[in-house]
């Protein structure tokens, strides 16, 4: 059912864990649907995501896809990491099962989340981020 | 491996594999052609016939052989409602029933007919008064499960088939957890219909009856040839008919002594993870269950990662997460015993057999422990939990 890459990344996850002083944090999604990514970033001042940490309430792939989308934002700038969107992160890990694509599609939106803090506290625009749905399945209902 | 899913089907044991195996081979005629050995073949099926029929008080000729579990809720359902439409068109069933019975009424319903779908205790019980209080005089039939695949909880049939004969309602039960694990008489408990299936009670898959009660009318859902008293059309299925008769045979013979064994296991794993794992709940009533279910749901974190990581470490179970039914939603069992989402997606079902061991079940559990921790120290509802925790004390 799940990709080798996506198992390796369920069975040791990358970058599980909290930051405390987050520069950022975004949490989405609902425990009635069965999946919450929170992320934390530590962004310094060139606006490079120094640090990451996530942590997921949710199926196999949902910790896969938290574990994998950290992975492809560490050490990225903001601008990069815009550009990470779910699909990236399911190529990433060599695709999921349709009923599993909702996972990366919290992913990203866990990271647009935590810039959105970010951009927030720091009072800055971040030219291409929207406000962040805080539950992804809101269209699917 | 430690296999504890005994509720989704069991092994074939060995015995039925071999009085199976000549019926595909020297015994392989048709039991409805007229040559000898074909009717040598005949004979093996009525004897299986009177075998099966005798574990639950019917005749021979009440038992309906099917392709299992699934066929006979839908020919039940389908077959009383569509013989009766003049008669009535409302049926009575519970929330819990498993989805071959819930998916028949939803097409039934789309037919015209009327289905009240019954509460359940936060055990999983259903309510008697309710029951008797919702039959109405266009009432056909009554589907109440023995016994839930998923929580384990017994049903009061007895009691229910008193209910059904007194209003002059049918009653069917689903049988399919509960043949060879509880007594049933079909006419002690007024059972007007009832399905099982053989691979949950170690016989092979694809094989199952229903009983359908002498003088009940009921038409074919599978229709054809004569075969089944005219009633479910398709070559007799002779050696998993024949594996099915092994099977029973079988499990009856050492029933009470299995039942007790595997309860003990039940009873000890609940007591240990009770006792072992903080923020757990038994889902399912704890006197009235079948012995070989435990259904637990852990706080905090998802049903799918939990089998994932028992997978890996060799340990078979279920879940009732949405994660492994396809959806976005849990269990409609889970939820109708009253758990809040987020607690039916942390649910596992662990089901025994007379094959596991007090080692298995402290292993699994000692793995589970460990499991449950690892996933919690992932989960945000578990920091968010215990931050408020730490919040509260620092208030006080």
């Amino acid at each position: 059912m799940y990709s080798d890459k996506v198992m390796d990344h369920f069975t040791n996850p990358r970058n599980v864990g909290e930051i405390e002083n987050a520069s950022g944090v975004g949490t989405v999604g609902n425990a009635r649907c069965g999946d919450i990514m929170r992320i934390y970033l530590d962004i310094d001042d060139n606006h490079v995501i120094r640090d990451v940490k996530f942590k997921t309430f949710g199926c196999g792939a949902a910790i896969a896809t938290s574990s994998m989308a950290t992975e492809l934002i560490k050490g990225k700038t903001i601008e990069e990491a815009l550009e990470i969107t779910n699909k990236t992160v399911m190529e990433a890990l060599d695709g999921l099962p349709p009923v599993k694509i909702h996972c990366s599609l919290l992913a990203e939106e866990a990271i647009h989340a935590a810039l959105w803090d970010y951009a927030t506290k720091n009072n800055i625009v971040i030219e291409g981020l929207e406000k962040p749905k805080n539950d992804i399945h809101e269209d699917e209902r | 491996m430690i296999y504890l899913d005994n509720a989704a089907t069991t092994k074939v044991k060995s015995e039925v594999l071999d009085a199976m195996l000549p019926y595909f081979t020297d015994k392989f005629y048709n039991p409805s052609s007229i040559y000898k050995p074909s009717r040598s073949v005949t004979e093996d099926i009525s004897e299986a016939r009177r075998v099966i029929a005798s574990s639950i008080g019917a005749r021979e000729e009440e038992i309906y052989f099917t392709s299992g579990g699934s066929e006979s809720d839908n020919w039940a359902l389908k077959g009383i409602l569509l013989s009766r439409k003049s008669k009535g068109k409302h049926i009575i069933t519970t929330k819990i029933e498993h989805h071959a019975i819930l998916e028949s009424c939803k097409l039934l319903e789309k037919e015209g007919f009327e289905v009240t779908y019954l509460n359940v205790s936060s055990e999983g019980l259903v309510d008697l008064e309710e029951l008797e209080s919702s039959i109405r005089s266009d009432t056909v039939l009554v589907s109440v499960m023995a016994a839930n695949n998923e929580i384990g909880t017994i049903e009061p049939i007895k009691e229910i088939g008193e209910i059904c004969k007194r209003h002059n309602v049918l009653f069917h039960t689903d049988a399919v957890q509960a043949y060879g694990v509880l007594d049933i008489d079909v006419n002690d408990m007024n059972i007007d219909l009832l399905s099982t299936s053989a691979h949950k009670i170690n016989g092979p898959k694809g094989i199952g009856f229903l009983y359908v009660r002498k003088g009940v009318m009921i038409s074919p859902l599978i229709n054809g040839g004569s075969q089944e008293r005219g009633k479910r059309a398709g070559t007799t299925n002779s050696a998993s008919i024949i594996g099915f008769k092994k099977a029973v045979e079988l499990k009856f013979s050492k029933r009470e002594e299995n039942n007790k064994y595997i309860a003990s296991l039940r009873d000890h794993l609940r007591e240990r993870v009770i006792k072992e794992i903080p923020y757990v709940r038994v889902n399912g009533s704890i006197s009235k269950r079948l012995p070989n279910n435990m259904n637990f749901s852990f706080q905090f974190i998802e049903g799918e990662g939990m089998l994932l990581k028992l997978d890996s470490k060799s340990i078979c179970a279920s879940s009732g997460s949405a994660c492994t039914s396809g959806s976005l939603d849990p269990s409609h069992v889970l939820l109708a015993i009253g758990l809040p989402h987020e607690i039916a997606h942390g649910s596992l079902r662990l089901t025994i057999s007379e094959d596991n061991t007090m080692e298995e079940i402290d292993y699994v559990v000692d793995t589970l422990k460990g499991i449950i921790s690892e996933l919690r120290s992932m989960s945000p509802l578990y920091a968010d939990f215990v931050n408020k925790d730490k919040e509260s004390v620092f208030n006080v």
